[in-house]
């Protein structure tokens, strides 16, 4: 029985790293809805920028919601150059607004952060905007456009990062390029029912193993894409989102985790996070109420297919080592075990950084995805393993 | 007179990584150690991360390790390494604590395990930088 592959691991009792927080995080459950999601098409779109794709997914997410925009009180930006201009283009006068880095970790943080933000009454209504035109302008990931401590052995990219990670899973639990494969595989099948995704042709393991090298041991296939594209999403209280058009889906956990002692090397550690998303795991199922059992879909931040590995260990869908063996033969597709990333993923829909993932949980939690639809999604998780880790767990409402 | 070959990129040499630098051009391996504690760490940094004491000093280790992961670049992100490809790079734990990023000298990574011992050898790279390396030992 392929669920059997996901009985929770651990007991609990295990120390974790640094100083245990009071989690205060209980009085936001259930309290704050996403109510509108918006995206605009993914690809290379030399011809706009920032701010036209920003405005694009924000037109959608209003118009999804049918909330009139002036009703708008809190802006949140990511990778969008000036949140001030984004304000002006959109016609905004909010009294909340931040802006954040354009690093891939932020979707959640951003999401958590807005939570907080609506729950203490700093704003009624957010909007969070998060645009990419890696694409058109050829961003790298590496070398020269970013500076490192390790530049002069030859050490780039958070691609070789996480090449590392997975070299060294390979060597300390015999995990394997065929069970990583399983990971690009079912994310790719989700592509190819999702008619908004970038990458619409199927792949086999055997195309996995046959890609080129990029750093080793990963291949083309383990990479993300770079696109371009916005995302949108609009949140309030859970009392206001019951006036909005669409079915609310409810933020019911949140868990959250640091790892900052080898930031030098960036988005590289040494345990593959595995203490952080167990205290992540922790603080989100804790707070919903639910388990790894209860989760009808997972969406995962998959920068590289290694980190969906490393997130199916850290939030005890396996103990640690073992989730090479709980990938393979389909666990991931639709129809498996555990449906992931059902859009495609960042390896085969749209590089959003996991802002996309975000809206796909909240468009299955409403029933709309179509051919791709998990029946019966009541409980949708998303998580991010990075050195900011973080987890969300929706809910209808 | 200009050079023509592609340049590799060099360190940035500044007032806390100069002793890091000084001591590798000697020969010497050395890490960021707190005066006041004696937390070791890499790279340094302007306070001691454990009691941010400003009175940090570099200290010669001995340069003995062990491989804790390895990648192979097959992609050039700078043109200054493009005629190595594909070069590997290793993630080196010191005997003396802290985690550094380096190259393999002497022998292929998969002649290895993960947890084999290594030591430090060094690379002049320019009259000023002399890159600390690993070669297995035995």
């Amino acid at each position: 029985m392929e669920t059997d592959k996901r009985s929770r691991a651990g007991d609990g009792s295990r120390p974790r790293t640094g100083v245990r927080p009071m989690h205060e995080y209980h009085r936001l459950k259930d309290k704050i809805a996403i109510v509108g999601v918006g995206n605009t098409a993914y690809g290379n779109f030399p011809d706009t920028d920032d701010y036209g794709l920003g405005a694009e997914a924000f037109r959608r997410a209003v118009e999804d919601c049918g909330l009139p925009k002036e009703h708008i009180d809190g802006l949140l930006v990511c990778r969008i150059p000036y949140y001030a201009r984004m304000g002006e283009i959109l016609g905004l006068a909010p009294r909340w607004t931040v802006p954040l880095p354009p690093h891939g970790r932020m979707s959640a943080m951003a999401i958590i952060e807005a939570a907080a933000a609506l729950e203490a009454g700093l704003c009624n209504y957010a909007a969070l905007i998060y645009a990419n035109i890696g694409r058109s302008r050829r961003v790298n990931y590496g070398g020269e456009e970013s500076p490192g401590v390790w530049d002069a052995w030859g050490f780039t990219s958070p691609g070789a990062a996480h090449a590392m990670m997975f070299q060294r899973h390979m060597a300390l639990f015999g995990t394997t390029t065929r069970q990583l494969a399983e990971v690009s595989v079912a994310i790719r099948h989700h592509a190819c029912l999702n008619p908004d995704a970038v990458m619409k042709q199927p792949i086999t393991i055997e195309d996995h193993e046959a890609a080129r090298p990029i750093t080793e041991p990963l291949r083309l296939l383990d990479y993300c894409l770079i696109n371009d594209g916005a995302v949108c999403l609009i949140l309030t209280t859970r009392e206001r989102a019951a006036d909005l058009q669409k079915r609310p889906v409810l933020i019911s956990g949140v868990g959250a985790r640091e790892a900052y002692r080898t930031a030098s090397i960036s988005n590289f550690d040494l345990n593959f996070w595995y203490d952080e998303l167990r205290d992540v795991a922790d603080q989100a199922y804790g707070m919903a109420g639910v388990g790894p059992s209860d989760i009808d879909a997972l969406m995962c931040y998959d920068n590289f297919s290694p980190t969906v590995l490393f997130s199916l260990e850290g939030l005890g869908f396996c103990q640690q080592g073992e989730a090479g063996g709980l990938v393979e033969g389909g666990t991931l597709k639709i129809g498996g075990a555990l449906p992931t990333n059902t859009d495609g993923g960042h390896l085969s829909n749209s590089y959003m950084q996991g802002w996309a993932l975000n809206v796909e949980a909240v468009r299955q939690l409403r029933g709309e995805c179509g051919e791709r639809q998990v029946q019966g999604a009541e409980v949708v998780q998303f998580v991010a393993a990075t050195p900011c880790s973080r987890s969300i767990i929706y809910t209808p409402g | 007179m200009k050079d023509t070959m592609p340049t590799r990129p060099l360190p940035r040499i500044d007032a806390v990584s100069r002793g890091f630098w000084e001591n590798a051009r000697a020969g010497r391996l050395s890490v960021q150690r707190c005066e006041e504690c004696g937390h070791r760490h890499f790279p340094g940094g302007p306070v001691c991360p454990r009691c941010l004491s400003s009175r940090q000093g570099w200290e010669i280790v001995s340069g003995r390790g062990t491989l804790l992961s390895w990648v192979r670049f097959h992609r050039a992100y700078w043109e200054g390494f493009r005629a190595e490809l594909p070069y590997v790079v290793i993630l080196v734990g010191l005997e003396e604590g802290p985690l550094l990023i380096s190259n393999l000298v002497g022998a292929e990574p998969e002649t290895m395990r993960i947890g084999d011992a290594v030591e430090a050898v060094f690379e002049p790279l320019t009259d000023e930088v002399t890159l600390p390396k690993f070669r297995p030992r035995e």
